[in-house]
């Protein structure tokens, strides 16, 4: 599904980063963890093609992303690639039914209605959906977010210490959901942490 | 969609939002206001002297001339003694002479003492009834004959002089004996008869000043054969000249002041030189209105500028859900433009109640009514424009930035 290949970024003299080739399948869950400043983040943002490599490719589904123009990896992005972030962002003045609307709007044209609302009870958010998004709290907006990364049935999805903001009872409820939905949707899950939390439920993980 | 998420966002921040909607609407509404009031108050002054070259009156202030007896909006300069008059108006320099002799009023309406040269002038027709032929008949103007509600048949009493409230000629009742067709000129707020009413109805004031007027016009006796024929002790107000030869325009005016106690003035000049004394106002005003859009020009940059910060989240979080660069762009750019387009309409609507409100109290003092229901096409065209330049020019670096925005780097720091 997805696969990297000699991937290295380079921000500056200093801060080079070398990246093993690593793979993941559809339907299974890679973690990645590493100290602070090993370049999780980095690695993360290069599989989602927020960054190109200073050389080496990423392929998902056997398309080199790196090699995409700017409009299409962002359309490309929007059709393959859901993103959840440490802290959940959204457009303040939608309410979540319609952020989640937009995510689908923005890829396909489509506002999936249907489909949100289905998620959104799948996560337990029926009754927020008209809410704005900063009357949630922070383990709803993440969910919410899951939600907006799973509207377009993403081939890949990427969470950047999507836990890392949550307690205890938040991080399992938020760690169930990822494992479950990505396996329904049959999605390859790759997660960036250093959340103790997350390492003894995910087993396959690599280390930077 | 992105029309939901400008309007959304527009709503989000009300105080903002209203801020620069306020100035904007106050700065359209100035503008449209002055375009209005400036082509419709031209256009009512330059129609009502179509057909008038010269006006002979008394001598004064050639301004005071004019807008006494070509707009009715002041108060005449004095009488002229008809006989000298008509020397002039059989020059063959002239086309058409039309006599005016103002005397009374009925409610307010000034009743004009004049021929039936005055109605072709304006190209009013009789809409109802037939012209005055007799003494005591008058035909009303569209709008008096609206606002007094009568019908031909009908007599009334006027007052004296140009007050409402002035002595009431009570021996001599006008008849109404037709109303003619609205012309949106002067005319329509008149009350017309022949000179010989006017003459009539004050010849117990005449009398009283006729010695003085004899004596005077046997002192010019040898310029005037015409001196002693029956209009000799008559008087009217004013002569509006239509001339055949353009040269008395030329030298009519001197050679009227030197010769006789009465002068020639000019419509065409007399209201250029008043548009040009209105128009500093008007200018000035025109400015203070570009000062305030330019205002809230910088109003809606600043409030887009100062929540961009907040935004760049948003817009990385767009970008991930598959947003191309070029959406965002468009997406800052057009909320400006939404809260110009909503100053303008609603700037256009205040502008014109403004007008409404101004319209109603001029007809009443100066019997003169601005159209609110008008559009200056080309003038608010230029003014819609240069609205969405304003929001577009104050959302092109906000909206670069947005274009340019570092997702990797916006969420990496989140």
């Amino acid at each position: 599904m997805i696969r990297t290949q000699n991937v290295a970024f380079q921000y500056n003299l200093e801060t080079k980063f070398q990246f093993e080739d690593l793979q993941c399948k559809a339907g299974e869950t890679l973690l990645i963890t590493g100290a602070s400043g090993k370049g999780k983040t980095t690695l993360l943002h290069l599989l989602g093609g927020l960054l190109k490599p200073t050389s080496g490719s990423v392929f998902i589904d056997e398309v080199d992303v790196c090699q995409l123009s700017s409009a299409k990896l962002d359309h490309f992005r929007g059709q393959n690639i859901g993103l959840i972030l440490q802290k959940a962002h959204f457009i303040a003045a939608l309410t979540v039914l319609e952020n989640i609307e937009l995510a689908s709007w923005l890829t396909d044209k489509s506002k999936k209605k249907q489909k949100a609302i289905e998620l959104l009870t799948l996560l337990g958010l029926e009754n927020f959906s008209n809410k704005i998004p900063s009357q949630l709290s922070v383990g709803q907006q993440q969910r919410v977010s899951i939600a907006r990364a799973l509207i377009n049935e993403p081939k890949l999805l990427l969470a950047d210490e999507p836990t890392s903001s949550l307690d205890d009872a938040n991080a399992k409820v938020v760690a169930e959901l990822l494992d479950q939905l990505s396996q329904k949707y049959n999605a390859a899950l790759i997660i960036v942490t250093h959340d103790q939390r997350l390492k003894e439920r995910f087993k396959t993980s690599i280390e930077l | 969609m992105i029309f939901k998420i400008a309007w959304k966002n527009a709503w989000f921040k009300p105080l903002n939002t209203v801020l620069s909607i306020v100035l904007l609407t106050a700065s359209v509404a100035i503008i449209s206001l002055l375009i209005l009031l400036q082509k419709q108050f031209e256009k009512q002054f330059s129609s009502n002297i179509d057909g008038v070259d010269l006006v002979i009156g008394a001598k004064g202030s050639p301004m005071q001339l004019i807008l006494s007896s070509v707009y009715q909006m002041d108060a005449p300069t004095g009488n002229i003694n008809y006989a000298a008059a008509k020397v002039w108006m059989k020059h063959p320099f002239v086309k058409t002479a039309i006599p005016l002799a103002f005397g009374d009023n009925y409610r307010g309406f000034k009743i004009v003492g004049t021929t039936t040269d005055y109605l072709k002038k304006y190209e009013a027709e009789i809409e109802s009834g037939k012209l005055f032929s007799k003494k005591f008949e008058v035909v009303l103007g569209s709008e008096v004959a609206r606002k007094m509600n009568s019908k031909i048949g009908d007599t009334f009493l006027s007052s004296h002089g140009d007050a409402e409230e002035g002595e009431v000629h009570e021996e001599h009742p006008y008849v109404v004996v037709g109303v003619a067709s609205p012309t949106g000129k002067v005319i329509d707020n008149l009350i017309l008869s022949n000179i010989e009413s006017v003459w009539a109805m004050h010849h117990h004031e005449e009398k009283t000043t006729e010695i003085i007027v004899h004596q005077h016009t046997e002192g010019d006796e040898h310029h005037h054969e015409e001196i002693h024929n029956h209009d000799e002790d008559h008087e009217i107000t004013a002569v509006l000249i239509k001339l055949k030869n353009k040269m008395g325009f030329v030298l009519w005016p001197r050679l009227i002041a030197q010769n006789t106690d009465m002068q020639a003035a000019s419509p065409a000049i007399e209201i250029n030189r008043l548009f040009s004394l209105f128009g500093i106002g008007l200018e000035a005003l025109q400015y203070l209105a570009y000062g305030i859009m330019l205002i809230s020009g910088i109003s809606i940059f600043i409030a887009l500028y100062n929540t961009l910060k907040e935004r760049k989240y948003e817009f990385a979080l767009m970008r991930v859900s598959g947003a191309k660069r070029s959406q965002l762009l468009i997406l800052v750019l057009f909320e400006s433009i939404l809260l110009c387009i909503i100053g303008f309409i609603l700037g256009t609507i205040l502008g014109r109640l403004a007008l409404y409100f101004i319209s109603t109290s001029t007809e009443e003092t100066y019997k003169m009514a601005f159209n609110p229901f008008e559009f200056a096409i080309k003038e608010e065209g230029i003014l819609f424009l240069t609205t969405i330049f304003v929001g577009v020019i104050a959302a092109v670096i906000p909206a670069v930035k947005a274009y340019r925005l570092n997702i990797s780097k916006t969420l990496a720091n989140a």
